[in-house]
């Protein structure tokens, strides 16, 4: 990885959005508002009481494919923000972006017969009790813990070893979403709501790999170094 | 479509004509001038670059080296015992007790020809769409080998050719798909 083609703080952010509009519904998870005029990244973060550190980290993950953030990069940064903004993602993709694909499928299902339209919709229930199952699991066990180990306490009743593995893909059904909703439906369902809700499950797919990525490759990381730094 | 070449490397002239006779006609079929001269074998391959070689394997103990840079399919010609050892070395086996379409089938399996339209080819086979409805009713891998007479690895292989097509890797999925496509209806399901 090129360390140039990272962002710097000293980029407008408007810039930085502008190169890579995905990143707009980042800032609001974040902790940072639209309205931030021609100022750098650093001044917005620190207006917004957002580690600049952390927010570049984020950003640069989100659009580099191959960047890994190393050890040194993680246990560098203030995380502090971490856990809230991993909160505020699964409040984005449960509250936000689930039941706006929901209503478009809902409206596809209408067009389908009885049966198949109650199983297609179903698919997608099922999915997302799963997903909020999951996101469940996480803030109750480990994101406690990790805020535990954060504020220094040496918390034992859990361990990120359990999360490694046991944490599950769960964009994997979304992917087969997508190849039903375009592939498969029969012609007479085809409308705005299809091509539409492609788009959104593209995109929601896309983020969930961002944010399991996130999860796998600097939480798990940072909760290893703390377990280690603080139990031992 | 483009035609396979075919080349028969038989001493008998009665099955080689048998064998003409079967495969005239077949217009995915070109049946080159036959081989009777194993010491020639080599050489000819590389002339008249065939796509399969049906050949007996009593004529030759190693004809994996005949491909060489060569892709071509190599068909073992049995009409007497042979050991199992010597015919894994082939791509398919005929055998003269086939049937005509039995031949024929065996023959278009084995060269499917780059030719054909993509379509065909990730459209599910019907042992697939068997193996996707038997999924779709709840089934395990088990009770689906047991139903279907093969091995549990067998269907394992068909399921995944079931997602490589489809691009849907969860059970749930496929039971959408299968009835999306009318391959099942209400009443079986689970």
């Amino acid at each position: 990885m090129m360390k140039s083609r990272l962002f710097s703080s000293e980029s407008r952010l408007s810039d930085l959005i502008t190169a890579h509009p995905s990143l707009l519904t980042l800032l609001t998870r974040l902790g940072i508002s639209l309205g931030f005029g021609d100022r750098s990244i650093a001044d917005v973060c620190e207006e917004s009481g957002v580690d600049t550190a952390f927010f570049l980290l984020i950003c640069n993950v989100y659009t580099f494919n191959n960047y890994v953030p190393s050890t040194a990069t993680i246990l560098g940064t203030d995380m502090a923000g971490l856990v809230p903004y991993l909160e505020k993602s699964h409040r984005y993709y449960v509250d936000k972006r689930l039941p706006h694909i929901e209503r478009h499928l809902d409206a596809i299902a209408q067009k389908l017969n009885g049966r198949i339209g109650q199983v297609f919709i179903s698919f997608f229930k099922e999915y997302k009790r799963e997903v909020v199952e999951h996101f469940a699991h996480e803030e109750r066990d480990v994101f406690p813990h990790i805020e535990a180990l954060m504020g220094g306490k040496k918390d034992t009743t859990y361990s990120i070893g359990e999360f490694v593995h046991t944490h599950s893909d769960i964009e994997g059904k979304l992917d087969d979403l997508l190849n039903i909703v375009f592939k498969y439906l029969p012609p007479q369902v085809d409308d705005d709501n299809v091509t539409d809700v492609v788009y959104d499950i593209l995109r929601l797919s896309e983020d969930l790999k961002k944010h399991t990525f996130i999860e796998e490759k600097i939480m798990v990381p940072l909760v290893q170094h703390l377990e280690n730094a603080i139990l031992k | 479509m483009m035609k396979r070449r075919l080349l028969i490397v038989e001493p008998s002239e009665v099955i080689v004509e048998g064998l003409k006779a079967i495969l005239d006609g077949q217009i995915r079929f070109k049946v080159l001038e036959p081989e009777s001269d194993i010491d020639h074998l080599e050489e000819r391959i590389l002339s008249a670059r065939p796509d399969i070689v049906l050949i007996n394997p009593t004529l030759l103990s190693n004809v994996r080296h005949l491909q060489g840079e060569h892709a071509m399919a190599l068909v073992a010609l049995v009409y007497q015992y042979v050991e199992r050892d010597e015919l894994k070395q082939y791509d398919a086996v005929v055998d003269i007790r086939d049937s005509r379409a039995e031949v024929i089938e065996t023959l278009a399996q084995v060269a499917p020809g780059e030719d054909e339209p993509v379509k065909s080819n990730y459209e599910l086979t019907k042992r697939e769409t068997a193996v996707l409805v038997q999924l779709a009713q709840g089934k395990t891998n088990k009770e689906i080998a047991d139903a279907l007479n093969v091995s549990v690895h067998t269907v394992i292989s068909h399921r995944k050719n079931i997602t490589h097509k489809t691009g849907i890797k969860s059970v749930a999925g496929l039971t959408v798909y299968a009835m999306l496509n009318n391959l099942i209806d209400e009443s079986a399901l689970l």
